[in-house]
């Protein structure tokens, strides 16, 4: 069970003994003391192992993730978990801007609220906000779900792709070519397996959620415009 | 890059480590901006005595024998100060015209950095840790202070480049963004009588808001108006003879993060920034919204 006190070790290391780490490695069990708000901290760990980071981290963390379950029992900065690939990220107090950016994978569950630009581009990537999330959230979104339990910013859903956006509290405004749609079955079944992936089913009723989505008619090539070409 | 930082002491227990404590602030914004830095200290001067801070042209500049000059030139009780390559002149407001007239015909190459009864404003080229060592800014007391560490882009690496720039009696602004539209609102603010000493945007962004005042707005109106007028992005902190201010562009390109405890409000770029404050772990952390001034001040 490694500890690493970031008072003393530096950032670099600790990442460099977390990338060393192979998908057997019997160390699964990682603490890390002291963040003190520093950036990148297990950025890039590719092995199925937990890290436990005790305090507010800065930008970056967890990003390009892969296989690792990583727990901040504080906030993080800029751009937590992004692009990560697989794995869980856990952020027990709120998130700054760009969470799960360009994520691809695994699930980033944000106990507080995120800032600006939640799910900025997100490509698969499943994210969960207890909170609210700020404006230009899932800005050009093409695959994964993200799940707010709060409020959304303006301008929600810009120029998004195939993202699905699902938030149960008021939305300030909707970008470009995002809808509400309706809330089927299916939907409902998709959020309930979202919510006990997070450990919040039966916690709060499914049906108090919207939906919103592309109209799909940004992106979409319109057959009407062949002869300008 | 660039990077901000700002304390609004509330428990006046605090105030002898203001200085202390924003100088720690800063220096971890290094990585954001090592090419100058700059701090604007609020403390209550002696009786109703007006400062004005005036720095030469270069650091080997004899600033203390023209703030001497100046003083005896003034008369009237005024006093000068100086700390490193600023010179502190005490003097009585009714004084203050009088000494910048003076100084623009005696010295037009002296820049008055600061004038007011509370603010001193001290800034220098080179990293956020060596400015702050040079000008003692961590043996400074004060109410509330706010301070920037520069990545220059719109314009050269220059003491007058650097923030804060003064925007009146008792107030400064500094900026992290850039300014597209600098150019032209320059020349616009020039001909309506503002003075604007470098190609800096950022100065222009303080002029606008100067001009703007001077036309009747408020400060929290006229950090309204910059809403429309300013072309670009921006995160603003003016600080006033009461407190500081915020501002964030309505896309909020540039971090900002707030903590509140019951003594102090504390702003920076970086969270990391503020782990040096005390009870930090228990202060209330947010991010201040897009296009809202936001404004703490002492009654």
């Amino acid at each position: 069970m490694p500890s690493i006190d970031l008072s003393k070790t530096s950032v670099r290391e600790l990442n460099a003994a977390l990338h060393k780490l192979k998908a057997d490695t019997n160390e699964t069990l990682w603490t890390v003391t002291n963040p003190n708000g520093e950036h990148s901290i297990a950025a890039g760990v590719d092995a199925p192992v937990t890290i436990n980071v005790q305090g507010s981290v800065g930008y970056f963390c967890g990003g390009m993730n892969k296989h690792a379950n990583i727990v901040i029992d504080g906030s993080a900065g800029q751009g937590v978990g992004e692009n990560m690939m697989s794995g869980r990220i856990h952020v027990k107090g709120d998130a700054s801007q760009s969470a799960g950016a360009t994520g691809r994978g695994g699930l980033l569950i944000v106990d507080g609220n995120a800032s600006a630009r939640c799910g900025i581009s997100m490509k698969g990537i499943d994210i969960v906000v207890k909170g609210g999330i700020g404006h230009l959230s899932a800005f050009m979104g093409q695959n994964g779900r993200l799940v707010v339990f709060g409020e959304a910013g303006e301008a929600l859903g810009d120029s998004i792709y195939e993202a699905r956006l699902y938030v149960r509290g008021p939305v300030a405004g909707l970008g470009a070519d995002c809808i509400e749609k309706p809330l089927r079955d299916t939907h409902k079944a998709e959020l309930m397996e979202l919510l006990t992936e997070a450990g919040e089913a039966h916690k709060i009723d499914i049906a108090e959620f919207r939906r919103y989505g592309s109209a799909r008619k940004l992106y979409n090539f319109n057959i009407d415009n062949a002869g300008a070409y | 890059m660039c990077g901000i930082a700002g304390l609004f002491i509330k428990d006046p227990k605090l105030e002898p480590e203001l200085g202390a404590l924003l100088a720690k602030m800063t220096s971890t914004l290094c990585s954001r901006g090592p090419d100058s830095a700059g701090f604007a200290i609020y403390s209550r001067g002696k009786g109703d005595l007006s400062k004005l801070t005036i720095a030469g042209p270069s650091t080997s500049f004899d600033i203390a024998g023209v703030a001497e000059k100046l003083a005896t030139f003034i008369g009237n009780g005024a006093k000068s100060a100086v700390r490193y390559s600023h010179a502190v002149v005490s003097l009585r407001p009714e004084d203050v015209a009088k000494a910048e007239e003076w100084l623009t015909a005696n010295h037009p190459d002296v820049t008055v950095m600061s004038e007011g009864t509370s603010l001193e404003i001290y800034k220098e080229v080179g990293y956020p840790d060596d400015v702050a060592k040079a000008f003692g800014i961590a043996g400074m007391a004060g109410s509330h202070g706010i301070s920037h560490t520069r990545m220059a882009t719109e314009s050269a690496v220059t003491t007058n480049g650097a923030h804060p720039f003064s925007t009146g009696a008792d107030q400064c602004l500094v900026h992290n963004g850039s300014l597209s539209n600098h150019a032209s609102l320059r020349r616009e603010l020039k001909r309506e009588g503002i003075r604007i000493k470098t190609e800096n945007d950022s100065e222009v962004a303080a002029g606008y808001l100067t001009k703007q005042m001077q036309a009747g707005q408020t400060l929290g109106e006229a950090l309204k108006s910059s809403l429309d007028d300013l072309d670009g992005f921006f995160t603003f902190v003016v600080g006033t003879e009461q407190g500081f201010g915020v501002l964030r562009d309505p896309i909020a390109c540039k971090p900002a993060v707030m903590a509140e405890t019951d003594r102090y409000v504390a702003f920076a770029s970086e969270y990391k920034s503020l782990t040096c404050l005390p009870g930090i772990e228990k202060a209330k952390v947010w991010e201040p919204k897009p296009a809202t001034v936001y404004f703490w001040e002492h009654n």
